[in-house]
């Protein structure tokens, strides 16, 4: 009894803790929460150096920290060493020395790549870019010679420049567009004008109809999707969630099993205090998906009934799939 | 005078009924559960943060590990993703073996929930004869791949290694063996007094409740939902064969008992079909680029693995890596609707409830 009172006692410190963790100076219940803070919060590794040895009183603790530091600074370091290199992009990317290194010379074998294939005039557009890339891609299977060719026709051709490269002509539009203008329809009707930011077909995923929701309108729109006779998303089949660095995105698969229709819906929540409405009210399925997402991504959900970390333990600092996620302890 | 008091238990993490590491704290009035509180983790090994360092080749192996009772399924998701990305086809052959040995991973892994099953409630003779037959299975797949558990069996654009000779014979010869088998194992449980006494009418939910919960495979065909994946949204070469989707009309244990036996027997069919159907001869590999980068944007794909919808999840940048690689575990969605099935419920009761989700705590936690 006392036991599981502890227990939940502890979970919501750690909540505390944890949605606190953005503003080091409020969050010291206690050495390690300062501690974490420091380190969680920031990349500027020159703050948490200054910051850590201060709160650390326990001599292991701060030996451990002290090196937890070093290692930060010699990889800020490193990164630094990388930007003058003149990959500016690579600032925000928060991946290992080497790979950044490695990322860097790619991102400017392609940026090369991708000047060459608009040499011929064509504006880079939406519509432009992918089939460019997947003409890239088969180059990239068949010989160095036969890439040249492409590259050469594309250029040539003068209009879209990946078009030319790809032999079949512009696809018709896709068999489930009327379904995603139904629904995008209803959608602004029933909810709000403004309630989608975008409304496209997935067509790499066998033509995925794919909402992105405003974040302000999720739930209501959450809610029709589920109720009303014509959308009837009955069961919610996965949530994800995914760091894009510039913000974070949670994505609800969801299927009517009766009519066998799908629909991804997107949200973006803004990365320093990422918020999304719940949808464990709607679909009971969300629960545990959105406790995985908060745990792992740091995204909250209001109106949730169980907000806890699920995977990691409730002590847990900082949430691992996040793109710039560095442990407390690396030796764990 | 008799003082009650509520008692709080902790079930596992190291329990044998929990099927690995997996813990449920439950508050007891006597015998009877009146909360229920599941606890995971333990096995959490981030497989999906790892999989954001290793190209989609790598990754493979790691999805041996999550539902490391039937791997072959889980190396198909993942291939079966990046293939769509990229639009790869796939040699018939390759399809072929791929099919096989995932059919042959769907007996395998029933005939392990069904002798650990009646190992939990107390029969343990069933045990000894699931896994002999299932060594069958296993022996053939190390054949195979060299491996009985973790098999790194399927590659994007194809499978590893064609069937040594000989080996499609042998799956041949497995069939009515295994039909036999069945009948033997209904004769010594399935209209056991005992037994039935023990699983009919327990864990009980209608189709609304497990819709909304999203359950998956047995679990929701039990309560009569028409929605297995094979057949809903067919993939690999499901649509060329005849099977039966076994459904139940109670919800309850002894539905999805009765479930799982009879997809054993329609897998057979499948088998039988598909040795039929498959060409003698051809690649085992498609024509895939040397480097494995997928185009830009996300899929998300999802097939009938034994315990569910297994679904994949990728965001791609285009590059070797995934940039975000989710997994859609059934275990772990099928799991949620415990503490609810729970409460009310006898200890007793909550073995049976928990052994007829049918987890595995790998996937559970990946």
């Amino acid at each position: 009894m006392s036991e599981e009172k502890d227990e939940e006692k502890q979970g919501e410190e750690a909540k505390e803790a944890s949605s606190s963790k953005e503003t080091p100076v409020e969050s010291p219940t206690s050495e390690g929460d300062t501690v974490v803070s420091a380190g969680s919060t920031t990349l500027d590794s020159e703050r948490s150096i200054v910051s850590t040895p201060e709160a650390a009183a326990d001599p292991e603790r701060e030996a451990k920290l002290k090196a937890a530091a070093e290692a930060r600074a010699a990889r800020a370091a490193a990164k630094e060493a990388a930007n003058v290199e003149g990959a500016p992009e690579a600032a925000a990317d928060p991946e290992r020395e080497a790979k950044l290194k490695a990322a860097a010379e790619a991102r400017a074998a392609r940026a090369a790549a991708k000047e060459a294939a608009n040499a011929g005039g064509a504006a880079a557009g939406d519509a432009a870019v992918d089939p460019e890339k997947e003409a890239k891609l088969k180059a990239a299977a068949e010989a160095r010679a036969a890439r040249a060719a492409a590259k050469e026709a594309a250029n040539a051709g003068g209009a879209p420049a990946g078009e030319a490269a790809e032999p079949p002509p512009p696809p018709p539009p896709s068999p489930k567009q009327p379904q995603l203008d139904a629904a995008a329809q209803l959608i602004r009707s029933l909810v709000h004008e403004e309630a989608l930011e975008d409304a496209y077909i997935n067509e790499m995923n066998g033509h995925m109809p794919t909402f992105i929701v405003k974040n302000e309108h999720w739930y209501a729109t959450a809610v029709q999707l589920k109720q009303h006779e014509e959308l009837h998303f009955s069961y919610l089949r996965n949530v994800s969630g995914v760091d894009y660095e510039t913000h974070l995105e949670v994505v609800y698969h969801l299927v009517d099993l009766e009519s066998r229709r799908e629909l991804a819906v997107k949200i973006k929540a803004d990365r320093s205090t990422p918020v999304v409405a719940s949808a464990t009210p709607v679909w009971a399925t969300a629960n545990w998906n959105e406790r995985e997402i908060y745990d792992l991504l740091g995204v909250t959900f209001p109106g949730h009934p169980d907000l806890r970390r699920i995977m990691m333990s409730d002590d847990w600092v900082g949430h691992p799939l996040r793109k710039d996620y560095e442990p407390l302890d690396s030796e764990v | 005078m008799i003082r009650t008091e509520e008692l709080l238990l902790n079930v596992g993490p190291q329990h044998p009924s929990t099927h690995g590491v997996f813990r449920i704290v439950v508050k007891l009035d006597g015998e009877v559960i009146t909360e229920a509180t599941p606890v995971m983790g333990y096995l959490h090994r981030g497989t999906e943060k790892l999989a954001e360092q290793l190209n989609y080749t790598q990754i493979i192996p790691y999805t041996d590990r999550m539902d490391y009772v039937s791997a072959m399924t889980n190396n198909y998701v993942l291939v079966h993703a990046v293939e769509t990305m990229m639009n790869l086809e796939i040699p018939e052959r390759a399809e072929f073996m791929r099919l096989i040995v995932m059919e042959l991973q769907r007996i395998a892994s029933h005939l392990v929930w069904w002798g650990t099953y009646l190992l939990d409630i107390g029969a343990m003779s069933p045990f000894l004869y699931a896994f002999r037959d299932r060594e069958i299975i296993i022996n053939l797949f190390n054949e195979l791949s060299g491996a009985r558990l973790t098999y790194n069996y399927m590659r994007v654009g194809g499978v590893k290694w064609d069937a040594p000779p000989g080996w499609l014979d042998k799956v041949r010869d497995f069939i009515p063996y295994m039909k036999g088998k069945l009948r033997e194992y209904d004769k010594l449980v399935s209209g056991n007094e005992i037994f039935l006494a023990r699983i009919k009418g327990i864990g009980r939910y209608d189709a609304a409740t497990a819709i909304n919960y999203g359950l998956s495979g047995a679990n929701l065909r039990c309560t009569g939902v028409d929605w297995d994946l094979r057949k809903a949204e067919p993939y690999s070469l499901y649509n060329r064969f005849e099977f039966d989707v076994p459904l139940g009309k109670n919800g309850d244990c002894y539905d999805r008992y009765v479930i799982r036996l009879e997809e054993i027997r329609q897998s057979l069919r499948i088998l039988e079909q598909a040795l039929e159907q498959m060409p003698s001869g051809g690649e085992t590999m498609g024509k895939v680029p040397r480097a494995i980068r997928p185009p830009a944007g996300e899929v998300y794909v999802r097939i009938e693995s034994p315990r569910g919808e297994i679904g994949c999840h990728i965001v791609s940048k285009g590059k070797a890596e995934p940039y975000r690689l989710k997994f859609r575990r059934p275990s772990f969605v099928n799991l949620q609707i415990l503490p609810k099935l729970l409460v009310g419920e006898t200890m007793t009761n909550l073995i049976t409830i928990l052994g007829g989700v049918d987890i595995v705590v790998g996937e559970v936690d990946c």
